[in-house]
């Protein structure tokens, strides 16, 4: 059986690894030394995408993703791993949206990309570890969701058979398609850029993207319309502007603070053999260990 | 009408260390709003269940019970919660951030158009003035928790949706009686009433849950280790001063992400806080969001190469050298030194 997928992804700062350089000298983060990175999550979602076309053939992958107009290289990134297509929303409109804008726009771009069999997205994101956007798009298209998916093992008539990785087990569900899977990054992971795919797509652009570009260029968009990259605004997928962005948010921010910890005074030991004989004495002189 | 509501989560008929967390968060929130403080379980087979809820201080308990509704699956849950909260208007729903609440928490939030803040780190109660529109607001609930990695903290608020939604990780409240011997009212939800038979349309076809095997946040001794320990056979180290002197062994995310030890042994805002007698860092640098899970720990050692490691400013011992020279006479001089 052929399916239908859409693979939800997200841009994301990198932010497992915020080294020095990456803080001003205010203390607050520099968001420009982070190196913009695909979801690692949604790469796992997009493999189990990849492993579902390699069983079912004639499967087709459409990314979506959500952004200012740079994110499309998630979509190009996608495209060199196998996907088959996709869409980048991108619209000043949607700035400053929390999960429910965002899932709600998410949603009305799915509407958009006509009939599908099966959502994938990572369990979570790591710029907000918020884990909601999933289940939301799932309930805004009023169909099923089965998050912390490990292994998408078969889809059998419109059947899927999904393990599920918790906290503290793990759990074997059935569910019948259309439905909202998100992923753990436990899962397999991403197969690598293909060359082939990455000759073929690296001249993939946006209309944003394809601004400046000169006559023999345009020539090359219209004799390859693969290379065209969907992107679409709030008008195209018919979003309500008081359900997106800002004004869609019912959660407000309403203060951020730099962590800042208080410093103790410490004491400084040497790894000397009479330092430790010494702090381990007094360690069970004062009863905190032994 | 507008109180506050915890999600009660329930495994082989015990109700979850994480939600008896909230139900002592939840009273004293629910104490400072003059509200009743309210506990919803939903499951198979409850009776009895409120004995463990009522001395954490819940006014009223709800209780769905129906064996469909065992284990878990997101629609039939949603929908009770939907239903409920429709009628009930509850200012503020808390539930845990585990892979049930932040399952659940989303869909009903989305269904209600209500504000959910994932893995808040503090509640408090406080006003606030939206600029803009001239409003201001009394006794919001702050859902305080870290953004962008740990690197800041924001305060989030809901002004005008309800309820206000938050989840909160296991170990990040304290869990304490309110009164042993207090009561309250049951309240039996018919289930037909809330799920519809089209609701059941995940099968739980199997399942293994374990108990989990380490229990860092009840230790009152914890050995960490970071990135610096450079690999699982280093963290074996750990382990032998851990079995010496009787501590657990934890780890940041830097390390259980590198794939030296399992997830259940992660401290900080991603994985437990904890708050032992006695912290002893290993080659942990202290990225803020490890910090934030370890530094109400009442003695902190850092043993660190990097003299500069940001560890050392919120340690009260800070030993500077190679874990694996430091940590051998660790051991060897509590052999000689304890009875």
């Amino acid at each position: 059986m052929s399916l239908k997928i859409i693979v939800l992804a997200k841009q994301v700062p990198d932010t497992r690894n915020v080294g020095k350089d990456a803080m001003t000298a205010e203390g607050t983060v520099n968001r420009a030394a982070l190196p913009a990175i695909f979801n690692p999550e949604d790469l796992n979602a997009l493999e189990q995408a990849l492993q579902l076309k390699e069983q079912n053939p004639g499967t087709t992958i459409s990314l979506l993703t959500m952004g200012p107009p740079r994110a499309a290289e998630i979509i190009r990134e996608g495209l060199f791993r196998g996907a088959d297509g996709g869409v980048l929303l991108t619209d000043r409109a949607f700035a400053g949206a929390d999960t429910l804008a965002t899932s709600y726009a998410l949603a009305c771009a799915v509407k958009a990309m006509g009939e599908f069999d099966l959502i994938l997205g990572g369990r979570q994101a790591i710029d907000g570890d918020t884990a909601q956007v999933g289940p939301q798009v799932a309930e805004k298209l009023n169909i099923a969701q089965v998050t912390y998916a490990e292994k998408i093992e078969k889809i059998e008539n419109g059947e899927s058979t999904i393990k599920r990785r918790l906290e503290r087990g793990v759990e074997v569900v059935k569910a019948k398609l259309p439905l909202v899977v998100t992923v753990n990054g436990t899962a397999d992971e991403c197969r690598p850029r293909n060359a082939k795919l990455i000759q073929k797509y690296k001249y993939a652009k946006t209309n944003s993207e394809k601004q400046n570009i000169d006559v023999s260029e345009q020539a090359l968009y219209e004799k390859r319309p693969y290379l065209n990259l969907t992107e679409w605004s709030v008008k195209d997928v018919e979003a309500d502007l008081e359900q997106v962005g800002l004004s869609g948010s019912p959660t407000k921010v309403k203060r951020i603070e730099n962590v800042i910890f208080q410093a103790k005074e410490s004491k400084q030991i040497s790894d000397s053999d009479n330092d430790s004989e010494e702090l381990v004495k007094e360690l069970i002189a004062n009863h905190t260990i032994g | 009408m507008n109180n506050l509501f915890v999600y009660c989560e329930i495994e082989d008929g015990i109700i979850a260390d994480v939600s008896l967390e909230l139900l002592t968060k939840g009273r004293s929130l629910a104490n400072q709003l003059n509200c009743k403080l309210e506990a919803l379980v939903i499951g198979s087979n409850l009776q009895g269940v409120e004995k463990q809820i009522f001395p954490y201080g819940a006014d009223t308990v709800y209780l769905v019970d129906d064996a469909r509704l065992y284990p878990y699956t997101s629609l039939p849950h949603t929908s009770v919660l939907i239903k409920l909260f429709k009628e009930q208007k509850p200012q503020i729903c808390l539930m845990g951030a585990t892979s049930i609440g932040r399952d659940l928490g989303p869909r009903v939030s989305s269904a209600l158009h209500s504000g959910l803040t994932a893995d808040c780190t503090s509640l408090e109660i406080g006003p606030h003035e939206e600029k803009k529109a001239g409003k201001v607001y009394e006794n919001l609930l702050y859902q305080i928790r870290p953004a962008f990695g740990g690197n800041i903290v924001a305060t989030i608020v809901n002004p005008e949706c309800r309820p206000q939604m938050a989840t909160v990780r296991e170990g990040v409240m304290k869990k304490e009686i309110f009164d042993k011997n207090h009561q309250g009212t049951v309240v039996n939800l018919k289930a037909s009433d809330y799920v519809s038979d089209s609701d059941f349309v995940v099968d739980v076809i199997e399942r293994h849950m374990e108990k989990s095997k380490v229990n860092i946040k009840g230790s009152p001794i914890i050995i960490a280790g970071g990135y610096g320990m450079g690999s699982k056979e280093n963290f074996k180290l750990l382990f032998d001063l851990a079995g010496t002197i009787g501590a657990e062994v934890g780890a940041s995310r830097a390390a259980v992400d590198a794939g030296f030890v399992d997830h259940d042994r992660q401290i900080g805002q991603t994985g437990v806080t904890v708050r032992p007698k006695l912290y002893i860092a290993c080659g942990i640098s202290g990225q803020i969001q490890h910090i934030a899970g370890m530094q109400e720990s009442s003695m902190i050692i850092a043993i660190n190469n990097d003299e500069n490691a940001p560890i050392n400013t919120i340690a009260d011992y800070v030993i500077t050298g190679n874990v694996e020279d430091v940590i051998p006479k660790l051991i060897k001089y509590y052999k000689k030194n304890s009875k």
